[in-house]
């Protein structure tokens, strides 16, 4: 046996083995998914696991390394998070977004530091040699919101789409600030004397830590937009230049000591629209199901990885400590959010309701980030009772709210995610608006949120666009246009021959076969009002609108791990075309 | 606040047709003045001279709607103005004017109609009170406009599947060979329902924010 040569691989592969059996074996129980989230699911494997080793070993299990956590393990999730972000309410509510994941990150953070040296400083608990600095140390790392654990327990509850994006923007965003304001206390740990110009240089830290994170992504972005224009001779790696340029744009990122999370999200976006545009059909749904794979695949890992880490010799329980972090959390994020909402409706027409407001406060979940960041600290005398406490803090939040979060939402009717279809019309009248919009903001004069949206379409089209597209005269891919032309040369013979009543079997919404164009008005059959709008002919619709319109809104369910947002079938389409061939024929 | 000589005896009057505040109204006329080159009213002309408005896909279409008399601003003829006053535009803009957050049900429906009928005669180029395909077909050649290589079919059929979808909406149970004329107001009304034009049509610079004089 051979086992040393092939050890480390096989390990790895047994454990990404263990996660997915897991996940299957969830999924067969069709009722537990809905009741238990799926990351409570995983850390109870984990700990299971955890506890099978610590058996058989008799010592503690291997500990999730903070390298492999920071450098493998996230950036597959945080890429799939940026590049299926549903842009246009992002950029809507940015500046709320902004004013949670920065102002309300730091007020945690200072909050919960001085709450818990005040708790420091009661003799009955031990616990006074835990200095100042310590516990605003434990504070940054404690308080951030994680995109994981939020990502796993909202994408099962639908609530509504604003609601939605703003717990997850705050807890990707809030990356930069956690970064910062860790590494600042971290450094004045090791400090003799902090003078007031190192508070200040923190500060100014923040703001080149975040915007160079964009920048970052932004260049990494379009290089790899302008990469995929020379692809059309080699479709086969396509899918690979855009997986490599983000992780690329991550780790120079980290690299430089810049906020890799905010890079990634900022390539991931800033490109998604023009390699779209330039990549293959085909292309298109690899780096989609690539993307969806290995976050998944990270995603559970992180959580069996959480589970283990618990077992084990690494904790010093000092209950009172852990009780009141536990409680200071979430008062400081129930406190943080209520005075924040408050400015933020003040100045919104479109209001954050209160009901709203609770769910962002309970959503704050705090998951592996903080656990890896607590690893990382340097090794001093108290440190397994801030590990101790990390621990607590997120099986409470995984756990306890995770799974009451969703009968909340049902007890207080939380708006939900919209059921209706997306449709072509309401596009259209979107788009409408947006010019209409920015028109009315020209005539007044006033730059507001429509001016500078058209401002950047406008140099998007002038400029960027012939740069980083390819060409611009192929919006589609060529079966499906040929499978319209083929539509309609059929429906105009079954018009000439007097037989329109008989329409193809498989309906189609691209007219034709039940809307009489020769006159402006539209005739319709009564089998076709049926099948009002058949999904693949949406979809065909809404990619023509999407390549050339300026921007369309997906109404569909922004992000989902299990499903993708809407497919089409090419295999299908192929099959119909050959019928209809023969047909005309 | 030197430039309200004009204003401040029917002030009161305007304020209360159209809802804005004093403030908001001199600042809408500190534009009006700039726009109409200080004389007393605008004409077609002075919105050429708006740099950024070039641009705009639908342009033709706004700079209509200024100018709709029967319809917009409420007037007794049919038909086009020539040029309009700082009443005029002042009640063109009210349709822009973002809600307040004590109105009551009743208003803010109302509120969310006239909206919308604004929105629809801006569709509704020939005035007959229906959007047809052919219109619906002019509102998507001139937001694609910038677009050359699209194909007219593509257009056509992106079209007639909207028509398809509103026909179904509002529609739902017809006869074999019926004619859909086109969608009427209620119709339109029924398309709006899911999206909440409330506080998307409205143009945030009706606060106390500072305007950017631009030229």
């Amino acid at each position: 046996l051979d086992y040393q040569h092939v050890q480390v691989p096989f390990e790895i592969t047994l454990w990404i083995m263990l996660a997915s059996l897991a996940k299957i074996a969830f999924h067969l129980y069709n009722k537990l998914p809905s009741v238990v989230p799926e990351s409570c699911l995983l850390i109870f494997v984990g700990l299971i696991m955890g506890g099978i080793i610590y058996g058989l070993n008799d010592k503690s299990p291997p500990v999730m390394d903070s390298d492999i956590f920071f450098l493998y393990l996230l950036p597959p999730i945080v890429l799939d998070a940026g590049y299926f972000m549903p842009s246009r309410p992002f950029f809507e509510n940015i500046g709320t977004i902004l004013l949670y994941a920065v102002v309300g990150t730091i007020w945690n953070v200072f909050g919960i530091g001085f709450s818990l040296y005040g708790i420091c400083q009661v003799r009955a608990f031990g616990l006074r040699d835990v200095s100042l600095l310590h516990n605003l140390l434990f504070g940054s790392l404690i308080a951030a919101v994680d995109p994981v654990a939020v990502l796993a327990v909202f994408e099962e509850i639908h609530v509504n789409e604003k609601l939605h994006i703003l717990v997850f923007g705050e807890s990707l965003l809030n990356d930069a600030v956690t970064v910062v304001l860790y590494k600042l206390f971290r450094s004045f740990c090791e400090m003799p004397a902090i003078k007031t110009v190192d508070v200040f240089a923190g500060v100014g830290k923040f703001f080149v830590v975040g915007i160079g994170g964009v920048l970052v992504g932004l260049t990494f972005g379009m290089t790899s937009a302008f990469t995929t224009r020379f692809t059309k001779d080699i479709r086969v790696i396509e899918p690979l230049f855009v997986f490599l340029y983000s992780y690329l744009s991550y780790l120079t990122a980290e690299m430089f000591h810049l906020s890799g999370i905010v890079a990634i999200i900022a390539c991931a976006m800033g490109m998604k629209r023009y390699v779209e545009a330039n990549i293959s059909l085909k292309s298109h749904t690899t780096v989609k199901y690539f993307m969806k794979m290995w976050s998944s695949v990270s995603d559970t890992l992180i959580f069996i990885f959480l589970g283990v880490s618990t077992i084990g010799e690494n904790h010093e329980w000092n209950w009172p400590y852990i009780f009141f972090t536990v409680i200071f959390c979430l008062i400081w994020r129930a406190l943080g959010v209520l005075v924040l909402t408050f400015f933020v409706n003040r100045f919104h027409v479109n209001t954050v309701t209160s009901k709203d407001q609770f769910i962002i406060a309970y959503g704050g979940l705090r998951g592996a980030i903080c656990f890896s960041l607590v690893f990382l600290l340097p090794d001093f005398r108290r440190k397994k009772l801030f590990i101790a406490a990390t621990t607590v803090v997120i099986l409470f939040t995984v756990f306890a709210q995770g799974m009451t979060i969703r009968p909340l939402v049902d007890l207080l009717h939380v708006k939900r995610q919209r059921e209706s279809a997306p449709t072509v019309g309401e596009q259209i009248h979107i788009r409408f608006l947006d010019h209409l919009l920015a028109g009315i903001e020209d005539i007044s004069g006033h730059w507001g949120q429509y001016y500078w949206k058209d401002k950047l379409e406008y140099f998007n089209s002038k400029y960027l666009q012939k740069f980083l597209l390819r060409e611009y005269d192929q919006p589609k891919s060529s079966i499906v246009l040929l499978y319209e032309k083929l539509e309609r040369k059929h429906a105009i013979e079954l018009a000439e021959s007097g037989q329109l009543g008989h329409a193809p079997s498989h309906p189609s919404l691209l007219c034709s076969g039940f809307l009489c164009s020769n006159s402006d008005r539209a005739v319709i059959t009564e089998k076709k009002l049926e099948d009002a709008v058949h999904p693949d002919g949406l979809e065909d619709i809404q990619e023509i609108l999407a390549r050339n319109l300026y921007r369309i809104r997906r109404t569909g369910p922004a992000y989902s791990r299990h499903t993708l947002p809407g497919e089409t079938e090419p295999v299908e389409q192929a099959q119909e075309i050959l019928i209809l061939q023969r047909r005309s024929l | 606040m030197g430039s309200a000589q004009s204003v401040p005896p029917e002030m009161r009057a305007l304020a209360e047709r159209t809802g804005f505040t004093s403030e908001q109204i001199e600042q809408l006329h500190r534009r009006f003045k700039q726009l109409s080159h200080n004389r007393k009213t605008i004409r077609k002309e002075d919105f050429d001279t708006i740099p950024d408005l070039e641009f705009n896909p639908i342009r033709a279409r706004i700079v209509h709607a200024f100018f709709d008399k029967r319809r917009n601003l409420r007037k007794a003829p049919a038909g086009l103005a020539e040029e309009i006053n700082f009443e005029d535009f002042l009640t063109i803009m009210s349709y822009f004017r973002p809600i307040e957050m004590d109105m009551d049900e009743e208003r803010l429906e109302s509120f969310r109609k006239e909206k919308l009928k604004f929105l629809f005669h801006m569709y509704d180029a020939d005035y007959d009170g229906i959007i047809t395909l052919q219109e619906y077909k002019d509102v998507l050649d001139e937001l694609m406009s910038g677009n050359p290589h699209l194909e007219k079919e593509s257009l056509r059929a992106i079209a007639e599947g909207a028509m398809l979808e509103a026909a179904s909406v509002c529609m739902p149970r017809t006869g074999p060979d019926e004619v859909y004329e086109g969608i009427t107001f209620e119709d339109f009304l029924k398309v709006w329902k899911g999206i909440d034009i409330e506080t998307k049509m409205h143009v945030r610079f009706l606060t106390m924010e500072a305007i950017a004089h631009c030229y």
